[in-house]
């Protein structure tokens, strides 16, 4: 049975629900038909560059990572509003039978839900019913190094095939209709510690991912892969090497095992045909000793040529890191008076808007506790204090080493003009020590602990000005989480905790307005999406995929 | 293929999964072994202190002496492991109940591989010092001040006897150190139970202290047994339980302010503390 005639029946089964009695006439039986036939004719519509580009345009679908190109994981539907969202109810629930940490966030296209789980699975819903369509599992081989649990954070779809990364470090699409798999390329040898946990980009015709490794020494990279034949298009090593602009920023052989990994999804402007992808930590993450120099480009946000991989511009926000404070978070585009900006709230503490065309920094400012730096250079970039450097013994210093904030996608609300983001106010003792590089070792260099002078952690959904860099409003939870936001045309802003519940905010406000109880904490962002002409939210959290809606 | 559907999937002849099982015994050493197959060899040591550092130290501490959070691993008598084989399956495999997780599971570091995790048993034997932690205290006067003028077991429990207000200290000595123990007598405010990261927060109370005011004025005062942004489990001194919705209450306050009494040396001098010590460390600890 093809997915067009599951999908017909299911949607006249539901149609002839709604339908009143005197209405069983054979014109409207025909009509019914029309709206079938179309309606299934859409869901075999590909996925064109043209559509991602348009996301906007059909906000019953959730195309990309972050919603759309721009990464503000904002969506218009505006059905689910602060008049109603306190009549919120559960719709479905799937659960993956995995377990671990459940990162994903899914993609919807014309009422297919697609998304990730532990262990590499992959799954298609139908986004009504939460009812399985099909279900991928990789053999992953027993040895495989993954960093932070067996997870990953979501697909990209083209075409007619959905795209996404494994633990062992091969790049993988599936037909969008079976999951059987179309091809397979290996990017790098998961045995010296890469891995792929990001969501892919679809960019042209072009799948664009980055590596995961920070904590093994690999040598990072982003790859753009032909979404036709998985063919490699280019390849950027996010650490230079002998020859290229920036190698000296890197002592003796050190950039060999330098670590910068990709492990979280950029963004693209159109605009400029420019991907911009942040970058993660030297490695090892917490001893600079044998790796003097600024190393880049860790810890940096990358302007790339989309059709050729070509650095435009870098801006690196943590010079010489040795607290692991990866700036792997997404970048948001932001139109604001006229001017093209991009801002990322970084695991360092500071919210950072620069230029997107230039790469020139505009503001930093500071939304969470800090104590590595005071001052700032000619560009106004922080500089790291000398005494934050990890030390033997340890030495405390905030935030900690899972950062001000982490991989939780922000947000951004046009209609509110702030920018939501998960934040933590947290103090690490870091310490220091030498260690060999050993291929397929964790290479960290150090150890860190809770600081138990410190106070306990603190966690809050912190709104910020992205133009200035000020902090406006914050609601703290109970304990600090790890899951992403969500904004909507209906004031909301979305949002999980560590305790398992999902809440909606009033986005004017972050006044709690609805919350349920999942069962399980939050590692992902959530999404929107309409299906039938009604709007859901959606969410993972324990071992599941929660679609919320109105009753 | 669609969950449910396992009939599928190729079914191993038994002649098969004998050869399959044989060929895994063979391939994995470290796996299998009932003894540390890296006993002793000081190379492995020294890796097994990298390893330790990125994924044992933040609950055990630089040097295994434990962080408070976790015991003390450098006592040659251990509370749950009594040979490395057991110290392999415990790494492995975790301490369900407890907020020791099972190897690569707690979001922090990296899973560790079999010869990690010897390298890691060499490294803690390495550091053990050989003389059992017996402690010096008089554990029958210890026992004489918990149950007695100590008024420890008002809110404490040991081996079944006692109350439930605060933490159960059956078998505590095994898990903390004795300067956490006498710390937290001194000091019970100095450190509650907080710090566990979220993915180690198996067991998630904190014995904050918490005065609540109901909608008909009924002043509750208690420890939190849980809470999250909407609710809150309390249990009284009377160990009465509540299950309140925040929203609800007239007023919630919350305070880092231990429950329990400072114990200081006019109320037990350091030798009464030294017996407790040893009362706790004489039950359940073996």
């Amino acid at each position: 049975m093809t997915i067009s005639v599951i999908l017909a029946q299911g949607f006249n089964r539901r149609g002839r629900r709604v339908l009143p009695q005197r209405s069983r006439t054979r014109a409207y039986s025909l009509s019914v038909f029309l709206i079938v036939t179309s309606f299934v004719a859409r869901s075999h519509a590909q996925v064109t560059f043209e559509r991602l580009l348009n996301s906007a345009n059909e906000p019953q679908n959730w195309l990309t990572y972050s919603g759309s190109y721009s990464g503000q994981r904002f969506s218009k539907l505006e059905q689910i509003s602060t008049g109603n969202a306190r009549t919120m109810v559960a719709k479905w629930v799937y659960q993956t039978a995995a377990t671990g940490k459940i990162e994903t966030t899914p993609l919807v296209v014309d009422g297919i839900l697609y998304a990730t789980a532990q262990d590499d699975r992959a799954f298609a819903l139908d986004a009504r019913t939460g009812r399985p369509i099909w279900m991928y599992q990789r053999q992953l081989p027993g040895d495989i190094r993954p960093c932070c649990g067996r997870v990953n954070r979501g697909l990209a779809i083209l075409g007619d095939k959905v795209f996404f990364g494994t633990l062992d470090a091969h790049v993988i699409a599936l037909d969008a209709k079976t999951g059987a798999r179309v091809w397979d390329v290996n990017a790098a040898d998961y045995r010296t510690g890469h891995s792929f946990t990001v969501a892919p980009l679809a960019v042209k015709n072009l799948i664009v991912i980055g590596v995961s490794g920070g904590e093994y020494g690999v040598r990072g990279f982003i790859d753009a892969y032909d979404a036709d034949s998985g063919e490699r298009k280019w390849r950027f090593y996010t650490v230079p090497g002998p020859g290229e602009p920036g190698h000296d920023t890197w002592e003796g052989d050190s950039w060999k095992v330098g670590g910068a990994p990709a492990w979280n999804t950029g963004t693209y402007d159109p605009a400029t045909n420019q991907i911009f992808w942040p970058t993660g930590n030297p490695s090892p993450s917490n001893r600079g000793e044998g790796r003097a120099g600024d190393n880049l480009y860790s810890n940096s946000l990358l302007a790339l040529d989309a059709d050729t991989g070509k650095l435009n511009w870098y801006f690196q926000f943590t010079k010489h890191d040795e607290h692991d404070w990866d700036a792997t978070q997404v970048p948001v585009l932001i139109e604001s008076a006229g001017k093209k900006l991009i801002a990322q709230a970084d695991r360092n503490g500071f919210f950072y808007t620069l230029d997107r065309t230039t790469g020139k920094l505009l503001s930093a400012t500071p939304y969470a506790k800090i104590t590595w730096t005071d001052r700032k250079d000619a560009d106004g970039r922080p500089v790291a204090n000398k005494n934050a450097s990890p030390t033997l013994q340890g030495h405390t210093v905030c935030p900690g080493a899972l950062g001000a904030t982490n991989f939780m996608a922000p947000t951004y609300d046009p209609q509110s003009g702030f920018f939501y983001v998960t934040a933590r106010d947290q103090c690490d003792i870091f310490s220091t020590a030498p260690q060999p590089y050993e291929p397929g070792h964790a290479f960290y260099g150090s150890a860190y602990f809770p600081s138990e002078e410190a106070e306990p952690y603190l966690g809050f959904l912190k709104a910020i000005d992205p133009t200035t860099g000020e902090m406006k409003m914050k609601f703290q939870h109970t304990s600090p989480t790890w899951s992403g936001t969500l904004s909507t045309g209906g004031g909301l802003v979305f949002s999980g905790d560590a305790e398992g519940n999902f809440i909606a905010f009033d986005a004017s406000s972050l006044k709690p307005l609805w919350h349920f109880q999942m069962g399980g904490a939050v590692y992902a962002a959530p999404m929107a999406f309409a299906a039938d002409g009604k709007e859901y939210v959606a969410i993972a959290a324990g071992s599941a995929i929660y679609a919320f809606g109105l009753p | 293929m669609l969950p449910g559907q396992s009939g599928q999937r190729p079914v191993l002849c038994s002649a098969n999964r004998l050869f399959l099982q044989a060929f895994v015994s063979v391939m994995i050493p470290f796996t299998m072994a009932a003894q540390n197959p890296l006993a002793e060899d000081p190379k492995a040591a020294k890796a097994g202190e990298y390893e330790f550092r990125i994924n044992c130290a933040l609950c055990h501490g630089l040097g295994a002496r434990g962080g408070g959070r976790g015991p003390d691993l450098t006592r040659a008598q251990k509370k749950y492991a009594h040979n490395d084989a057991e110290m392999f399956q415990i790494i492995s495999s975790g301490i369900p109940g407890t907020a020791m997780p099972a190897n690569g599971t707690n979001g922090q570091g990296v899973g560790m591989t079999d010869e990690e995790i010897w390298q890691i048993i060499t490294y803690i034997r390495s550091q053990e010092t050989k003389s059992s932690a017996t402690a010096s205290g008089d554990a029958a006067h210890g026992k004489e001040l918990f149950f007695g003028d100590g008024n420890c077991s008002l809110c404490h429990m040991v081996s079944g006897k006692g109350g439930r207000l605060g933490p159960d200290l059956t078998g505590v000595a095994g898990s903390r150190t004795r300067d956490a123990i006498i710390d937290s007598i001194r000091n019970p405010s100095r450190r509650l139970a907080w710090g566990l990261t979220e993915a180690t927060k198996e067991f998630p109370q904190e014995y904050e202290s918490v005065t609540v005011v109901t909608a008909d004025g009924k002043q509750i005062k208690g420890v939190t047994l849980n809470e999250d942004s909407f609710t809150v489990q309390i249990m009284d001194p009377a160990e009465h339980i509540y299950l309140l919705e925040k929203a609800k209450l007239k007023s919630f306050r919350k305070s880092r302010e231990s429950a329990m009494p400072k114990y200081n040396t006019d109320v037990l001098s350091d030798k009464d503390v030294e017996d407790l010590v040893a009362f706790m460390a004489s039950v359940g600890t073996k």
